[in-house]
């Protein structure tokens, strides 16, 4: 194998774990808080819409990105209203939150099918990319060098810092968290957006980065898949980076299979490859655990203050 | 509250509907009415009507009762299509062959053909632990590979140019209709019948009273000897199979051949149909009817008025949202502020739950 292709694959890999990672750490802080939100997949197709929208019509990729994160996280507040306010049930709300966000990214996706976007490419200059290897390093969208840093700002957020801390309480024990003072509903609704955020932003990795275009149900359960890495990662940062890259791993697979014109198999064991492996992954860790001895000890629960 | 809070809900995303759709630039007043009144006037469209809302009902049936335990079976999308695929493959072994016992033995593969997509989440959860959610879900887009598989391959029609489709099923394949001259086919009764037996389970036997004591109060089940394993292993069967059930009705009925085309999202909508009905199988029969109508509705809507075919999915949803949003109403009393001051003691017995029962068994 040469270095070029190796290059290449290894560079593929980094963009198929990158939208996973993102939404993935966001969802773990979520976790953290003691809140489950299932509309990881309906934030992404949100922002994935919205960064698209805005990057054509501005010409501004960087824009689209932004952008993607606000409308993401004004989707996440409705689900934090209903959950956090008004004690909804946060399974069945996060499950109408990726049917909302389906329905409305294909209704506000509608005139964009089939035009393509300004993407959000390499940012370092081309002088530096000139060999396969300074290409691995310096050869990616910006989106890519972000979760990397995100991995290490959320690992330090929440085992070094106080606020990280305190979100860790609250999701452990709501009620003694409450009765030491601390803003039990504040601290998961700052979670909730900050999670909307970042599936945002990782959706719209999908239309501006990996694929220029919009298409309906675009991310095609990635956001599903970034869910269970949290439980694969055991809500730890660092393992949430191996699992992503395993699995931006195993879709990269899938890809130069088909390219290489590798028909061992029917196309369609490849598709369902990611969503096979997923289950695989799920069951192991299920095994060895189980039923996921880590899961913050309020993950999903109501809260009510009583006095 | 308990029957307010639907109607309420439907209320709700009438007026936010057609405000948000003004806003988007689209005649909002005009797309509820072509939505939700029009086929309302229109006889045929209430046949429509019946059919589509047939299979929402027996999926959503199925649902209910695992919900009602709190087992979160999502994967209904993928077990309706392996309900149709183990039908079809019934029809097209029994393809040159006539006689009325082919109809039941499709109908009997699409049941076992969903309970046994079913029985992967279900043996994963009691076996290892595996969060059901994730694992039924992941399951859906494997069973749209596999009729794609079957679709493009072994299935395909030979005798159909080429078209990813199998050939058109016989007359002693496909589900007679109940009342002749119109769309209404046999899986119409058959979704009351599901309903009203789902009712009698529900409300006469011990495992109808074990689903709902393992959601209310999950110790008190344990000591009362009902085992979690055998409460997963029956929500996910029931769920499996209903929507295994309501896939083959699809195939041998409307569709009368298995078309790449088939999953058409009935698995995600019946979940707020079971919302919307209140985990009741009576209550899901008139939600089906009301989610039946924003499809029925929506495609009208499509070709009288351009309304995107995305908003159904939108006006679905927000159906969800307000519902899960007025079940608050339904949990609490609202008491004003000067009754019960802030922090009174007195307060806090009347502010809470008036209808705890059923409003447990949507919080997790």
């Amino acid at each position: 194998m040469s270095l070029d292709l190796l290059v290449a694959i290894l560079m593929t890999v980094a963009g198929a774990a990158t939208p996973l990672l993102i939404a993935g750490l966001g969802e773990l802080v979520v976790e953290k808080s003691g809140v489950l939100n299932l509309g990881v997949e309906g934030m992404m197709l949100i922002g994935a819409v919205t960064g698209f929208a805005v990057a054509t019509s501005t010409g501004l990729p960087v824009l689209g990105a932004l952008a993607a994160m606000g409308a993401a996280a004004l989707a996440a507040a409705i689900f934090a209203v209903l959950v956090l306010t008004l004690m909804a049930n946060q399974v069945a709300t996060g499950l109408a939150l990726t049917i909302f966000g389906t329905g409305v990214s294909a209704l506000i996706g509608a005139p964009f099918v089939g035009i393509t976007t300004p993407t959000l490419g390499p940012i370092f200059p081309e002088a530096l990319t000139a060999s396969p290897l300074l290409r691995l390093v310096f050869g990616h969208s910006p989106l890519v060098y972000f979760g990397l840093f995100l991995t290490f700002a959320v690992w330090w957020f929440l085992n070094r810092a106080r606020a990280g801390l305190i979100l860790r309480a609250v999701g452990e024990s709501d009620t003694a968290a409450h009765a030491i003072g601390y803003p039990v509903l504040k601290v998961r609704y700052l979670a909730v957006l900050f999670g909307g955020a970042m599936a945002g932003l990782a959706g719209s990795y999908y239309s501006l980065v990996l694929t220029p275009m919009w298409a309906e149900r675009l991310t095609a359960g990635r956001g599903w898949i970034a869910i269970a890495l949290v439980v694969f990662a055991s809500w730890k940062p660092g393992r949430m980076l191996a699992g992503a890259y395993l699995f931006g791993l195993v879709m990269t697979m899938e890809l130069q299979a088909k390219a290489a014109g590798f028909n061992m198999f029917a196309p369609e064991v490849l598709a369902a490859l990611p969503y096979v492996a997923t289950i695989a992954v799920l069951a192991i860790i299920s095994a060895a655990k189980r039923g996921g001895a880590n899961a913050p000890a309020c993950l999903g629960k109501s809260f009510r203050a009583t006095a | 509250m308990m029957l307010a809070a639907p109607v309420i809900a439907v209320a709700l995303t009438l007026l936010v509907g057609a405000v948000l759709f003004t806003l988007l630039g689209h005649d909002g007043l005009g797309a509820i009415f072509e939505i939700f009144v029009k086929p309302l006037f229109n006889p045929y469209r209430w046949q429509d009507l019946l059919v589509k809302a047939a299979p929402l009902a027996i999926i959503a049936i199925g649902l209910a009762i695992g919900f009602r335990a709190n087992v979160w079976n999502i994967g209904a999308e993928g077990q309706y299509i392996l309900g149709g695929l183990a039908g079809t493959g019934v029809a097209l072994a029994t393809l040159d062959m006539t006689g009325s016992w082919i109809l039941p033995l499709m109908l009997a593969a699409g049941i076992l053909g969903g309970m046994a997509w079913a029985t992967i989440p279900a043996a994963l959860k009691t076996a290892l632990g595996v969060n059901e959610i994730l694992s039924s879900l992941m399951l859906n887009y494997v069973a749209i590979q596999i009729l794609y598989y079957l679709m493009r391959g072994p299935w395909k029609d030979p005798m159909g140019f080429n078209f990813p489709q199998t050939a058109m099923f016989s007359s002693d394949q496909t589900l007679p209709m109940v009342v002749p001259g119109t769309l209404i086919h046999l899986g119409v009764p058959l979704a009351a019948a599901v309903a009203l037996t789902a009712f009698l389970l529900m409300a006469r036997t011990v495992t109808g009273f074990q689903m709902k004591v393992v959601g209310l109060a999950p110790k008190a089940a344990a000591f009362g000897g009902f085992g979690a394993a055998s409460t997963v292993w029956i929500a996910m069967l029931v769920g499996g199979g209903l929507a295994g059930f309501a896939g083959i009705l699809e195939a041998a009925g409307p569709f009368g051949q298995m078309v790449p085309q088939f999953p058409t999202g009935y698995g995600y909508t019946a979940i707020i149909v079971a919302f919307l009905g209140r985990l009741n199988p009576l209550g899901i029969l008139l939600a089906a009817l009301v989610l039946a109508l924003t499809y029925v509705g929506g495609e009208s809507a499509q070709t009288t008025i351009g309304l995107p075919s995305a908003a159904t999915g939108v006006f679905q949803a927000m159906m969800l949202f307000f519902l899960l949003a007025t079940d608050i109403l339904v949990r609490y009393r609202l008491v004003s502020g000067r009754a019960a001051p802030l922090g009174a003691p007195a307060s806090k017995s009347e502010a809470e739950t008036a209808a705890g029962g059923k409003g447990k068994a949507v919080a997790a």
